[in-house]
């Protein structure tokens, strides 16, 4: 294990997952460190949920290791979720309870339970503690789940999806819950999202996910300094792409090619400047085009392997 | 204090902020020992990680244009008019180099770049009582 794992609230080493003969996390390491918000994003399918209920230990790993406070979740639930607050998918909660038996039920399976901060969430929720689960609209059904996460003051707070189908009022609410639970000292929070603005907002660090696959991991800030969208304008027509490997694609005559470009502008100059041609600008662009990018790169790159290992095959 | 994050903009929120407090000193919004708010409640009003705030403070902390002070909290700084009077040339620079990049992809000679400038001051007639 490397040193950021072994600094980590949640440390993920080589984790693989399959389900029938689809990987739906295939060697997926991370770590999340201490007191940072860390996003997690990909398309539907991606691998997030899977990953998470690793994290949560609902899951096995088949192969690699998922360590939560240095321990195994699967082993240790008990030592593991008494400090760790989270939000399903589908933010499951017994239907038959009315809000005050929900949380007179949670309250002993976590010693930091603090019932002036769940008295604060119920008057800032505007919840109803009489009020049947079965009853509530989606909106107050998140906020129930929010609270019911965050009335024990959690050292992890996991999120998933927090803000599938909600108005922008809850999510606002579940921001500002991310950003408070940070704001104490040492608090860590983990969430994944398909709303890039949101992951933009508050997260100290993004991995991408892609099939299975982590294909970007790092502080947001670094990736969205190094990723530019640059455009290239040549003398003569350039018949293929100047810099394959970051996919650059030709406007029309093959003079003008554009694409996101996240190496060292120098090297980039040097090689396009050996084919006759010059880089016209390098602007900085949205974490959400920087995705789009790394999601086609990845697949492109994958798509590739696999013609080579059937052409080797072949031959 | 008016600070605005705009998604759409590819530069890092942490950024937006320093560039956001520099605009607001340079133009006297923010005066020497104006303070700035604390790190958590300007993270919840713009709905962003407080340590993207606490980055930007630092940062601004750095260039001399803000201090902390012992009885906590974040000031502009005593040195911060002479620095800034750098920044609004800056900012202006920056602006004029978009201004010529757009002329000269437009093809339009620098001449006549110069003579629509003196033309849209005389049009916009900025006067004294303009002035805030």
């Amino acid at each position: 294990m490397n040193d950021l794992l072994c600094d980590s609230i949640v440390a993920i080493d080589r984790v693989t997952r399959r389900f029938g003969a689809t990987a739906a996390l295939d060697r997926v390491s991370l770590g999340v460190p201490r007191g940072s918000v860390f996003g997690l994003v990909g398309e539907n399918g991606a691998g997030k949920t899977t990953l998470i209920k690793h994290v949560m230990g609902l899951f096995k790993p088949q192969e690699g290791s998922v360590r939560v406070f240095g321990l195994d979740p699967v082993a240790d639930p008990v030592g593991v979720l008494a400090r760790v607050g989270y939000l399903s998918e589908d933010r499951d909660l017994p239907e038959w309870m009315r809000i005050w038996e929900l949380l007179r039920y949670l309250r002993p399976f976590y010693p930091t339970w603090d019932d002036s901060l769940a008295e604060e969430l119920l008057v800032r929720f505007e919840l109803d503690v009489n009020a049947q689960i079965k009853t509530l609209s989606q909106g107050q059904r998140a906020r129930t789940a929010l609270l019911s996460a965050l009335a024990y003051r959690p050292e992890l707070l996991v999120l998933d999806e927090p803000s599938t189908g909600l108005d922008p009022i809850v999510r606002r609410d579940i921001l500002t819950a991310i950003i408070r639970t940070i704001a104490d000292e040492g608090r860590t929070v983990l969430f994944s999202s398909h709303l890039l603005e949101e992951v933009e907002r508050v997260s100290d660090r993004v991995a991408m996910m892609s099939q299975g696959r982590i294909v970007l991991d790092g502080p947001l800030d670094e990736i969205k300094e190094s990723h530019r969208r640059v455009t290239l304008r040549f003398d003569e027509p350039q018949s293929i792409s100047p810099y394959p490997s970051f996919r650059f694609e030709g406007n029309g005559d093959g003079r003008e090619w554009t694409g996101v470009y996240d190496g060292s502008i120098e090297i980039l100059a040097e090689r396009v400047g050996s084919l006759g041609g010059r880089i016209v600008s390098a602007n900085p662009i949205s974490l959400d085009e920087i995705f789009v990018a790394r999601v086609e790169r990845s697949k492109a790159d994958r798509l590739s392997a696999k013609k080579e290992t059937s052409l080797d095959r072949e031959l | 204090m008016d600070v605005r994050i705009n998604q759409a903009d590819g530069q890092p929120i942490y950024l937006q902020i320093v560039n956001q407090v520099k605009y607001l000193a340079a133009s006297g919004r923010l005066r020497v020992g104006d303070e700035l708010p604390p790190i958590r409640v300007l993270a919840e009003r713009l709905l962003i990680n407080p340590n993207t705030v606490a980055r930007a403070y630092r940062e601004l902390e750095i260039l001399g244009i803000v201090e902390k002070r012992k009885t906590a909290g974040t000031y502009v700084a005593e040195g911060a008019p002479t620095l800034i009077k750098r920044e609004r040339i800056k900012i202006l620079a920056d602006r004029v180099d978009m201004l010529l990049a757009e002329a000269h992809r437009l093809d339009v000679p620098f001449e006549d770049l110069l003579a629509l400038v003196n033309k849209r001051r005389e049009t916009l007639r900025f006067n004294e009582d303009l002035k805030p």
